[in-house]
């Protein structure tokens, strides 16, 4: 009976967290985006620093009409959220948090996993492409797609470079291998599968998908009310799996000064510090052209993948 | 096969086994369902079921590693380029009456052949074999790894020599407008990393004067 407790206590704080830290990167994105470009509307709501910025959205949201379009493919239209949504709360149970056993559960293949259901995640994204009868909305499930095969293959390559590192595939036992001159060893593995994340969830400078000066919002033009806001939280929740991941291939996770009491915070401050990046990044860079965006992916970062995996090999072979 | 247990028998179905069978029947349905719709995109996404119960089967026999694969690879790879295929030709919402290329009934003998010949091979391989999926995992990542470059080495990477040939063959056909000679060895060059497009100079062709992503309002969540 503990033991069926202690799997539902797990699985009730993973809900909590896939709640609870998309919203914070979301009002976190508000307060370093309006400080960054000095702009006072998000400052406003609430009083004291806008504090009810978010809240507010969250009501506008929930009070807008839920509309299909006319000549959209219903069924598929109203499960494309879901579908874009509901993978990062799959990938979420994976992720270790803390030593000793702090993570929704233990995958022996935990880093194929993430991987591969957050692959699945880009469905929905074309999905509500196709679904909305809209050229533009078509475009961007076309720009999705291919975004998705350019920038997943990076992402595997730096990925695979860690697991020949630790000699493992299970993210605890990622974590546990880590030493700290990993991180210069692994440095271009990092980037590449920072920037491949990146990528894949359509965040700027990569937000080709959506470019709204082009093709207005993308897959999500036809999209309204909670449905909408589904898609902006998958985003968010996105970037919160992304930081997350990042932390615990590349930075070490849990390690730092008393890791054996509060391995769990430097898991998060390592989170959050790169959560802060993503959202530096957007408001710092312009958008990629398409042509650019695919250039990068396949000119640079698969080179400097194989590359890393080579140094990787190298380094592997020479210390063991 | 080396941890054959004792034939529990069939009359008594562990929950496992309800579930196995119950996946696999979901899993029929939907691979019947993809080959049998009017709608081309419908039939992309119920492929996308029909891969992700192939998937559970595999996790249901504890061969982990195997399903994850199945999951990146099958259901986060080929159906998106299925699906990048489709959109290219704007697979329209809706039934396409003229999707149906007429050899349903040729179709249907050889996928009967074929799943007759494969049901024949297993059953006829295995028998009455027990294998049982309570010991030590016989598809964890650890095993897996180490059958496939232990003992399988060879079709290994006799399977990656024929991917490669695949992939020069796409290259060699999609710049079939050149003269075959240049094609050739456009090919080879774009592999050994000497084509015309490589190189670390992408990155600065930024176009000039390009909007900042900054200051787009891309989200109507803010104000």
């Amino acid at each position: 009976m503990s033991g069926t407790l202690d799997v539902v206590l797990r699985l009730v704080a993973v809900l909590v967290a896939f709640l609870v830290l998309p919203l914070v990167v979301g009002q976190t994105e508000h307060k370093v985006m309006a400080h960054m470009q000095g702009r006072l509307g998000p400052m406003y709501a609430g009083g004291f620093h806008g504090w009810a910025q978010l809240v507010a959205d969250g009501v506008k949201f929930a009070q807008k009409e839920d509309v299909v379009p006319a000549g959209a493919d219903r069924r598929v239209f109203q499960l494309a959220p879901a579908v874009s949504l509901l993978p990062y709360l799959l990938v979420l149970i994976a992720i270790p948090v803390g030593p000793n056993g702090l993570v929704g559960q233990a995958i022996d293949a935990g880093l194929f996993f993430v991987l591969a259901v957050m692959g699945v995640g880009v469905l929905g994204s074309i999905m509500a492409g196709w679904a909305s009868a809209n050229k533009f909305s078509l475009l961007g499930g076309l720009r999705t797609a291919a975004q998705l095969m350019a920038y997943e293959l990076p992402m595997l390559l730096a990925a695979g470079s860690v697991a020949m590192a630790a000699g493992t595939i299970s993210l605890p036992g990622i974590v546990q291998a880590f030493h700290w001159w990993w991180i210069p060893w692994q440095l271009i593995g990092g980037l590449v599968f920072f920037t491949a994340g990146l990528a894949e969830l359509q965040r700027p400078p990569f937000d080709m998908p959506v470019a709204d000066s082009e093709i207005i919002f993308g897959a999500y033009t036809e999209y309204t009310g909670l449905r909408f806001a589904l898609f902006l939280l998958a985003e968010y929740a996105g970037i919160v799996v992304l930081c997350a991941l990042t932390t615990v291939l590349f930075l070490g996770g849990w390690h730092g000064p008393l890791s054996g009491s509060f391995g769990w915070l430097w898991t998060l401050v390592k989170t959050a510090l790169l959560a802060f990046v993503v959202i530096w990044l957007r408001v710092t860079y312009p958008r990629l052209r398409e042509d650019q965006l695919q250039k990068l992916a396949w000119t640079v970062l698969i080179p400097l993948g194989l590359a890393q995996i080579a140094l990787t090999g190298i380094v592997k072979v020479v210390i063991s | 096969m080396t941890l054959a247990a004792a034939h529990p028998g069939f009359m008594s179905p562990s929950g496992v086994e309800i579930a196995f069978a119950l996946v696999g029947i979901a899993t029929l349905g939907a691979a019947l369902i993809t080959v049998t719709t009017r709608q081309l995109v419908h039939a992309a996404l119920w492929l996308v079921v029909a891969l992700g119960g192939l998937a559970i089967e595999y996790l249901l026999l504890t061969a982990e590693f195997i399903a994850w694969v199945q999951v990146l690879i099958y259901v986060g790879s080929v159906v998106v380029l299925l699906l990048f295929g489709l959109m290219l030709t704007k697979a329209p919402i809706g039934r396409s009456p003229d999707a149906d290329s007429g050899n349903g009934w040729v179709a249907l003998t050889v996928a009967v052949a074929a799943a007759a010949t494969l049901v024949w091979v297993v059953v006829d391989a295995f028998r009455s074999t027990w294998i049982d999926l309570g010991g030590a995992a016989q598809g964890s990542t650890k095993v897996t790894g180490a059958v496939l470059f232990r003992h399988w080495v060879l079709p290994f990477e006799a399977l990656s020599v024929l991917l490669l040939a695949a992939l020069v063959g796409a290259i060699v056909l999609s710049r079939r407008g050149a003269p075959a000679r240049r094609a050739a060895s456009a090919a080879l060059g774009a592999l050994s990393g000497r084509g015309a497009s490589s190189g670390p100079g992408a990155m600065s062709e930024r176009a000039a004067g390009s909007e900042r992503a900054a200051v787009s309002k891309r989200k109507t969540g803010e104000s």
